[in-house]
């Protein structure tokens, strides 16, 4: 069982969330080839280790956000809000969210 | 390149001391059984070969057996990272079934399970096969509906399948219970369908290709590739460098990883599925049941464990271990169908890395780099595909093109848009 730590409500159990895939995909824009357009829909960065994800506390505040997990340990590295840039793992206050 | 082999007197040799009979048995348990020579050598790495199979899995260990058996390509290694089925090819349900929606699916997997179908005979090793059937259970009139049409699609692909009443399904499997939370007001079944031994099914292609010459070696990760001028030249390893002259990527979970060295992006996520076996208890079952809706699926092995699966886990996991949530939802959906199913102790619970692709078909064929070949995707049923997998990658390796049954499986088809949006791969999962 994950324990998640919502930036909003503290740690709860994994099955008060959704699993909201990748993050940081950005759509491009304009006039794309079908091969940036296929790589955009389709291709997935799927890392061993440090994965930029998003979570949805469904069963809980409702509201989404950003999170770094190990998918190995499945440890949960760092969390942080929509829209915020990816957090620097080696500094101190990483995960500062929490 | 220079594919001729010319240890056919080695080869040959090889062969006929492996070849297992009643003879064999006897012979061997007069000598107190201490005479058994190992099924597969273990061989030191050559410099070179001719194809370099990354992978000892199941797909990798076929893909390798049909080089030489069909191909005539000897000079062939497979590099397998832990050893010879520790991977998914030691982690799976062994279910084989053809039930798929769509004419492309439908050929691939009919030809495997036709291959599954003589392939104790074909390796010399009893695979197990136990063709017993496989019952999908629906548990309202629109998904009722929904079978209809997925069964007579398969029907029309030739592939044997046909409705169930409730009346049917109690009788083919009298532990079911019909009045669960959902009940059952119907199904379809694949008589062909069944289980075999995934053990036998990995050693067995592992000792046919060994004797055909492949050398099959454990404890070998593949660090990088040697590349130059767009065409792979070789791989390096934790035990040195390997040149090769073409290379096949059959790792499963892992596909991301090792596709990332050669700079090739797949639309890949790595998930952990999981299964879990109950004591061995006395013949009860003997189908393998599935429900999409409950889901769950459940067969008996032949050692009489109740073997039970569910979905995948729903975020990316290498960890090969499966999570609480779908752990307890798998047992409570089964227990729904086979309320007697209670009173059995759980045995082992564990998880595979599956590689999931977005139309849940596999991604098979050619690279864009030259000489560098891919078979991955198959996600939750990577199984039952093992040997129509190492069939056709074979012939795809051999000639440097898409054998014409995975043409519509390719890489280029997450460009093109051409999916194969395939909701009968998992079986559960749609």
């Amino acid at each position: 069982m994950l324990r998640i730590s919502c930036p909003y409500c503290g740690v709860r159990d994994e099955p008060e969330f959704v699993f909201g895939g990748p993050t940081h995909v950005t759509r491009p824009m304009g006039d794309v080839s079908d091969a940036r357009w296929g790589d955009y829909l389709f291709n997935r960065d799927n890392p061993k280790g440090p994965h930029h994800e998003r979570w949805l506390h469904a069963y809980g505040c409702g509201r989404w956000f950003n999170a770094v997990r190990d998918t190995v340990s499945h440890e949960f590295l760092a969390v942080y809000a929509m829209g915020e840039p990816k957090p620097d793992l080696a500094a101190p206050e990483a995960g500062g969210l929490r | 390149m220079c594919l001729e082999y010319k240890g056919t007197v080695r080869t040959w040799r090889i062969q006929r001391m492996h070849r297992y009979s009643f003879l064999k048995v006897i012979q061997h348990a007069l000598r107190g059984n201490r005479t058994w020579q190992p099924a597969w050598r273990d061989p030191v790495p050559q410099s070179g070969y001719d194809v370099v199979v990354i992978g000892g899995g199941g797909h990798g260990l076929a893909t390798a057996y049909y080089l030489a058996k069909k191909h005539g390509i000897r000079r062939v290694a497979v590099l397998e990272k832990g050893w010879i089925g520790g991977g998914n090819s030691g982690r799976n349900t062994q279910v084989c079934r053809s039930n798929y929606f769509y004419p492309a699916s439908s050929a691939f997997y009919d030809h495997s399970l036709r291959l599954y179908e003589h392939l104790g005979r074909e390796l010399n090793f009893n695979v197990m096969l136990r063709q017993s059937g496989l019952v999908a259970l629906a548990h309202s009139e629109h998904e009722l509906e929904l079978q209809r049409r997925w069964a007579n699609a398969i029907h029309m692909n030739d592939v044997d399948s046909h409705m169930l009443t409730p009346a049917q399904i109690r009788k083919r499997i009298p532990a079911i219970s019909l009045q669960s939370r959902y009940p059952i007001v119907g199904g379809f079944t694949q008589p062909r369908a069944g289980i075999s031994r995934h053990d036998a099914v990995v050693w067995g292609f592992a000792r046919g290709a060994s004797a055909l010459g492949v050398d099959i070696i454990q404890g070998c990760e593949v660090l990088g590739f040697d590349l130059s001028e767009g065409r792979v030249r070789g791989v390096q390893t934790s035990r040195g460098p390997i040149g090769a002259e073409r290379v096949v990527m059959s790792v499963a979970g892992h596909s991301s990883v090792v596709a990332g060295m050669a700079g090739i992006r797949l639309p890949i996520t790595t998930m952990a599925l999981q299964a879990m076996v109950t004591e061995p208890i006395k013949p009860v079952l003997d189908a393998t049941v599935i429900s999409a809706a409950v889901h769950s699926y459940v067969s008996q092995s032949d050692r009489g464990e109740i073997v039970m699966g569910g979905g995948a886990d729903v975020y990316n996991s290498y960890a090969q271990r499966g999570g609480l949530p779908i752990f307890r939802a798998t047992i409570a959906a089964t227990l729904e169908l086979f309320p007697s199913f209670s009173r059995l102790r759980l045995m082992r619970q564990w998880a595979g890395a599956v590689d999931v692709t977005p139309d849940t078909s596999p991604i098979m064929g050619l690279t864009p780099v030259r000489n560098l070949y891919i078979n991955c995707g198959f996600g939750t049923g990577g199984y039952k595909a093992i040997p129509a997998g190492g069939d056709t990658m074979a012939d795809t390796v051999a000639n440097d093109r898409p054998h014409p049954l995975i043409r519509q499986f390719g890489l280029e088809r997450f460009t093109s848009g051409a999916l194969i949006d395939e909701g009968a791969a998992a079986g559960v999962a749609h």
